[in-house]
């Protein structure tokens, strides 16, 4: 049996892109929160090896070290803590529905937007542009961003930054009465203040034992 | 064209099972000098009854594991019960394609090699977090969650000390940072990298959550962590995962600050040479420090351990790297030339 490699990536590619879909669809139909959240691995996963599929690894690697590696694992932690329990049939007609399809209708628009009328001219439709062995993309990714880019990448740095410490201030709270340890107290304690060694004779073994020595 | 799809097949499955038998086979006599080394800093014998000095101990464990029923907890998901020791084994294995054990021995080298070794390793706490969640188990579930925040918090002064590495040797393909390190002893990064070198390689041991990081086992308060519930052959996976992982941060920590295969010694004569028998000289130290800790310190407390990862790494990586980018600017040592 022959495949020519042409072929081959094709099968690849429709294999991973179904199951891209299966697992995005997976992720809102599934009842079970935990589950839905591995799907949603699954999901990025297989969309990290699209990208490979278009010789953009450098992306593939940190979508996968970023989302899967890290921002999954603290979903995953969130979800198990919070003890959902699993929806009911009846809960998921609810409410949230309408509003749902109104974002993706919106998503939808903006991406066909995207695609066939800002783009239409900027993207090869029929052939992939492929570099040559020895071109890597990690560092053009690096000169784009540092150079071209270098502002609203520091912006967007800064951002984050600033989500990260707000969200630490929102939630964190002082209780009263709580212990709290300080190392750097703990470690600088002086030993003399808070025991005395008393230097003591070595005592004799106590009568029962002896006893027993004389026994056997 | 055909050709060459079936060089990628057939020659790739090959090396691919010549690494995945090493690493089993160093796996197995890594338990037998574990125990060795611990014992013999407790003044014991150790494994000395299977074969001549013990030597056939390892086999022995792995037939026994395997002969053992797997049992399933009561109200255990019982798919995801199975599948997290495969999760935990298979990143373990996959980190090992980009690992270059002697100049051009790499089964792929390619450029974003550090990267990938990151993703793969942060992988590993899926199967910590599912092997927790799918025993129904509250001491499973209750490690689980402690190696899970340890390990990505452990992640981020890992990630840090390997920005230094990235901008020592201004790539991320793994051979092209140990060629970056050609030269003697002092040419190496451990010496202009210090503290990234003794922080990487901490929180690789905390990582692979052992001891002293080893909350997440915490056999005197959770019973065992997240592995509570397996027995047999699933357990036996845990186990070959964790070892796996264990060489492969000795492995990088080699290659990345020690200079891989390159000799200590500089000259024409024999010793001098660069050989794949340096690589794994190199690996050897780290696998022993793992065991030296094991034997020698007590576990750390869960807040300690928070905080040395968080307070003490993740300030002093990002200090060190301004000082490597300013060194890099300024050309000094034997290291830029």
């Amino acid at each position: 049996m022959i495949i020519s490699p042409e072929l081959f990536q094709q099968i690849i590619f429709y294999v991973f892109a179904t199951f891209t879909i299966g697992s995005a669809m997976a992720v809102v139909t599934v009842k079970n929160t935990i589950y839905s959240a591995l799907f949603l691995v699954l999901c990025f996963f297989n969309t990290a090896v699209l990208w490979l599929l278009i010789e953009a690894e450098f992306l593939a690697i940190t979508l996968v070290l970023v989302y899967v590696g890290a921002v999954m694992v603290l979903f995953l932690f969130v979800v198990m803590m919070l003890d959902v329990k699993q929806a009911k049939a009846s809960q998921l007609k609810q409410s949230y529905t309408k509003a749902a399809l109104l974002i993706a209708a919106a998503m939808l628009v903006q991406l066909l937007i995207l695609f066939a009328y800002k783009l239409s001219g900027e993207i090869p439709s029929n052939e992939l542009v492929r570099q040559e062995q020895g071109y890597s993309n990690v560092a053009e990714v690096g000169m784009t961003l540092f150079t071209q880019y270098v502002y609203p990448f520091e912006i967007a740095a800064v951002i984050l930054l600033v989500a990260i410490v707000a969200a630490i201030m929102l939630t964190m709270r002082k209780r009263e009465g709580n212990k709290q340890m300080d190392a750097s107290k703990q470690i600088n304690i002086n030993p003399a203040e808070r025991l005395r060694v008393v230097s003591m004779k070595a005592e004799k073994a106590t009568t029962q034992a002896q006893s027993k020595e004389e026994e056997s | 064209m055909i050709e060459t799809l079936e060089f990628l097949i057939f020659d790739n499955l090959i090396y691919i099972l010549a690494i995945v038998l090493g690493v089993v086979l160093t796996v197995a006599y890594l338990t037998y000098f574990e125990r060795k080394v611990i014992a013999f800093m407790h003044a014991r014998m150790g494994p000395n009854r299977v074969g001549p000095r013990g030597l056939l101990q390892p086999f022995a464990d792995v037939l026994k594991l395997l002969t053992k029923e797997i049992i399933f907890p009561k109200n255990a998901n019982k798919f995801l019960f199975l599948i997290a020791p495969i999760i935990t084994l298979a990143t373990a294995f996959a980190a090992w394609a980009v690992v270059p054990f002697d100049d051009g021995w790499v089964l792929a080298d390619i450029n974003a090699g550090l990267v990938y070794v990151l993703a793969m390793t942060s992988l590993g706490v899926y199967g910590v977090i599912i092997a927790g969640w799918a025993s129904n188990s509250k001491y499973a579930l209750l490690g689980a969650l402690r190696s899970a925040a340890q390990i990505v918090s452990y992640e981020i002064a890992m990630g840090f000390a390997l920005v230094g590495v990235l901008v020592a040797a201004g790539t991320l393909n793994l051979s092209d940072i140990v060629r970056a390190q050609e030269g003697g002893f002092l040419n190496w990064f451990w010496l202009p990298l210090l503290p990234l070198f003794v922080i990487y390689y901490i929180s690789g041991v905390a990582e692979t959550n052992r001891a002293p990081f080893d909350v997440a086992e915490g056999e005197s308060e959770i019973v065992a962590g997240f592995h509570v519930e397996y027995s047999g052959a699933a357990f036996a996976l845990f186990f070959l995962g964790e070892y796996a992982n264990m060489i492969i941060i000795s492995a990088l920590t080699a290659l990345m600050f020690l200079g891989g295969w390159y000799s200590p010694f500089t000259g024409d004569s024999w010793i001098a040479q660069p050989s794949i028998f340096w690589f794994l000289a190199k690996t050897s130290i780290f696998l022993y420090a793992y065991f030296w800790f094991r034997a020698s310190l007590p576990r750390y407390r869960y807040d300690q351990i928070m905080r040395l990862g968080w307070k003490v790494f993740i300030p002093i990586t990002i200090v060190w790297i301004m000082v490597v980018a300013v060194m890099k600017v300024y050309h000094i040592g034997p290291w830029w030339n």
